[in-house]
């Protein structure tokens, strides 16, 4: 019995807990019992906002262990540091969005800043895929579609779930006058993990998750 | 059909299908959504948004009496607002169904405290169901209404933060109608204060009668499996005793172990907790919280067990964390904090947030400031550091008062207009009563804005979005006696420091009312509003750095170094063009 273990990160307003859903659903349409868990209330207003999605043939908890996730999904490169201690070390992947957002009420973060993040974690050994999500929702006309470049980009990696399934369910969930451009961002992000020269900073160190 | 639901929203689903017919309660992290899906969903309950805790419970009581299956929700500090009608309850006992859910949150993700109200129910000597699963958050709601017309008793229902808020699939029914009862009035039974020794007696007859109940009900399950052993560093046969969510995680690492899982964790099955005990060498007694039930099989006379010495008490509990503390392996956990900075990200006031021109006023004046409970806890946060206390909702004026009495003459308080509502309203009575010179702020901003915006009284509208009388904040204050009250625009940054300095000068409690709706309104988004973002000029800019000082989110840095607001965060509030000293900034299209 195989469990899938996803873990979405990211800063609160960057739509989060929509990508979170959104695999959440298409996990049940494809036929998976799953599980999804995130934490309300104050922490939406600019912290740091996480959901944990698992699905399989049966799930108990909605946690995802820490070490057991196959993908971690950061919106923001700090949140993807913080919770990049749940990828499964062996076969897991970090799927970064590289993009920066300053904590505004910690003092003096500007400096303190860890912008040599992703370095960091792949000379540790994890495998980290980078990608300038924000920058093509910003070329799109719409820099709020980079959690769903990064969804489509996620689709990739999560073979589980086929395409078909995706697109059925973004087309279910997403209201009919934002669906173009949603569809639009889940294929830049499903062709940006695809095209090894669009990610940031070269290929990644591993190969993709193998099918289970 | 299944259907993938949060844990609230099964348990109002729960409500639907059981025929409740009227729901109340106040907003609280992790209860809100309940309500809120009943109001969105389930036309045939009357939801509603209550003044305060104490205020919903009582109209539940009074819905339940006179027939009606009810449900009451809010968090668990909520339980001790409505603590005096919830000890009291259980002595007359209902006629229709009563459940209030009581959202404990252990982590205190969105809390003051970490408070077990399994405690509170076993003083009111109230039955407690605790489900496992989104599918039980909805069967337990029915079970719970049933219970409590069986037993003529009011429920608990006790959710934690992760089953409240995960989602699960739920296998959907119908609504039943359920006719309602007779309500016969008869003061023997429902005048407590005068019948009450004669009341007394059936409280602990209904309680021996739930202890047998529990005893078979099915709520409470054995699943009798022949693994565990051998793996652990436990000798011989262990079995686990779990409750509420910490159960999936007992199924999560042990799917092969004996686990008894208790649905009612209050009152607990004597006997059969005896037997399954005595099955076993060792068995670990898992609940998030307190020692609830390992305290009560402990006082069984059963020895066999282990519970809070390895688990641990404080804070929320994971599959991880229960597999570590019984000798299991887990996957390495690195922490790379050691080596690299992961700064925090606490929360921060939005984008265009009308309370941060008030704690910029009162980070200038040095005054000594009372908070209390909603976004603008974050006040004590850098860069403001301008509220100096915050224990609970409706604590800012009675703890000003006491500051004042204690020589910090002027302190203020700081509420927001739900809160005021909620339990602000006798203590700044009773400050005017005892000659108090305390200036209080009312937050005005039309809503309810940390649990994300419900309506309240001075709202002007209900949950159900339908309008309704708009209680006067300015009248009510003056009527308390208040003899300064100031209403200005919250956004206006020279006036709201002009009111504030003039209230903590006046002789006299005053009162300044800061008005200036909530950004996360649907109403206060710009196209809503025809208004448009503004941008910053830099033709005019002189780089001063006087706009990055109002703390905007919206306003980063350019690569040259100019300040660039983002258009698409932007909420025109003014507050940057007010202070920049060369009018670089102004709304787009229209300077």
């Amino acid at each position: 019995m195989t469990t899938t273990n996803l873990i979405f990160a990211g800063v609160g307003g960057q739509g989060v807990l929509l990508i979170a859903e959104l695999t959440a659903q298409a996990a049940v349409r494809a036929g998976y019992d799953v599980k999804q868990t995130e934490v309300h209330g104050v922490s939406q207003r600019g912290g740091s906002v996480e959901s944990h999605v698992r699905f399989g043939p049966e799930v108990y908890s909605p946690l995802v262990v820490a070490g057991q996730a196959d993908v971690v999904i950061g919106l923001e490169k700090l949140e993807a540091l913080r919770y990049a201690n749940f990828v499964n070390q062996k076969a897991g992947i970090l799927l970064v969005n590289d993009y920066e957002i300053i904590p505004g009420s910690v003092a003096g973060a500007a400096e303190k800043y860890p912008h040599h993040s992703i370095e960091f974690l792949r000379q540790k050994g994890l495998n980290v895929a980078a990608l300038s999500a924000s920058q093509f929702a910003k070329d799109m006309g719409d820099g709020r579609m980079a959690n769903v470049i990064m969804l489509g980009a996620m689709s990739v990696l999560v073979l589980q779930i086929e395409k078909e399934v995706w697109l059925a369910t973004l087309n279910e969930r997403i209201p009919a006058k934002h669906r173009t451009l949603n569809l639009r961002a889940f294929e830049t992000g499903r062709s940006l993990m695809r095209d090894e020269s669009k990610r940031v900073n070269g290929r990644m160190s591993a190969p993709l998750l193998p099918t289970r | 059909m299944k259907e993938l639901l949060l844990g609230n929203e099964a348990i109002a689903r729960g409500a639907w299908e059981a025929g409740v017919k009227f729901a109340s309660g106040y907003p609280g992290t992790p209860s809100t959504e309940i309500l809120e899906t009943l109001a969105k969903k389930y036309p045939e309950v009357d939801a509603q948004w209550s003044a305060n805790e104490k205020v919903a419970f009582e109209e539940g009581m009074g819905a339940a009496i006179g027939g009606l299956r009810v449900l009451v929700t809010m968090k668990m500090v909520g339980l001790n607002v409505a603590a005096d009608s919830f000890m009291v309850f259980p002595y007359s006992g209902t006629n229709g169904g009563f459940v209030v859910i009581s959202a404990d949150d252990p982590g205190m993700h969105s809390s003051q405290n970490e408070q077990d109200n399994r405690y509170l129910a076993l003083m009111a000597k109230v039955p407690v169901l605790e489900p496992s699963t989104a599918q039980e958050c909805k069967d337990f709601v029915k079970l719970g209404l049933e219970i409590s017309e069986q037993f003529s008793v009011p429920v608990m229902m006790r959710t934690t933060t992760r089953l409240a808020h995960h989602k699960g699939l739920v296998e959907l029914g119908e609504r039943t109608e359920v006719p309602k009862r007779d309500f016969v009035p008869d003061a023997k039974r429902f005048s407590v204060p005068i019948y009450r020794t004669l009341l007394r007696p059936g409280v602990e007859k209904r309680m021996a009668n739930l202890r047998e109940y529990a005893e078979t009900a099915p709520v409470n399950r054995i699943e009798w499996r022949s693994g565990g052993a051998g793996i652990l560093p436990a000798k011989g046969s262990v079995g686990f005793v779990t409750s509420s969510i910490a159960y999936q995680y007992v199924r999560e690492i042990m799917p092969d172990a004996s686990v008894f899982r208790l649905g009612l964790t209050h009152p607990l099955p004597r006997r059969a907790l005896q037997e399954f005990c005595a099955a076993h060498e060792t068995v670990y007694v898992v609940e998030e919280g307190e020692p609830f039930v390992e305290e009560h099989i402990a006082a069984m006379g059963i020895t066999n067990i282990v519970g809070k010495s390895i688990f641990g008490v404080i804070g929320e509990y994971s599959p991880e964390r229960i597999a570590t503390a019984i000798g299991l392996s887990m996957p390495d956990k690195p922490d790379f904090g050691k080596e690299i900075t992961v700064l925090p990200r606490p929360p921060m006031f939005c984008v265009g947030c009308g309370h941060r021109t008030v704690f910029d006023s009162l980070r200038q004046l040095k005054v000594t400031v009372a908070g209390d409970i909603g976004c603008y806890t974050m006040g004590a946060l850098p860069p403001y550091e301008a509220s100096h206390t915050t224990f609970c909702m409706g604590a800012s004026i009675a703890t000003a008062f006491g500051l004042e009495r204690a020589g910090h003459d002027r302190a203020v308080a700081i509420i927001g207009d739900s809160t005021f509502v909620h339990s602000g309203i006798p203590p700044l009575i009773d400050a005017v009563y005892n000659g108090s010179s305390l200036t209080l702020i009312i937050l005005d901003n039309s809503t309810t804005g940390m649990t994300g915006q419900q309506p309240h009284p001075a709202a002007g509208k209900t949950l159900k979005g339908r309008p309704a009388p708009k209680m006067n904040l300015e009248a009510l204050v003056r009527a308390a006696g208040v003899k300064q009250v100031q209403v200005v625009d919250t956004w206006e940054r020279k006036e709201v420091t002009r009111a504030i300095r003039s209230a903590v000068a006046h002789e006299g409690p005053a009162v300044v009312i800061a008005q200036g709706p909530c950004q996360r309104l649907p109403e206060m988004k710009l196209s809503e509003r025809g208004e448009k973002p503004y941008f910053i000029d830099e033709s005019l800019c002189t780089k001063c750095d006087a706009c990055f000082k109002v703390w905007c989110p919206a306003i980063t840095r350019t690569s040259l170094g100019y300040p660039v607001i983002d258009p698409l965060e932007c909420t025109a509030c003014t507050v940057c063009a007010q202070v920049c000293p060369v009018d670089a900034i102004g709304a787009v299209g229209g300077c």
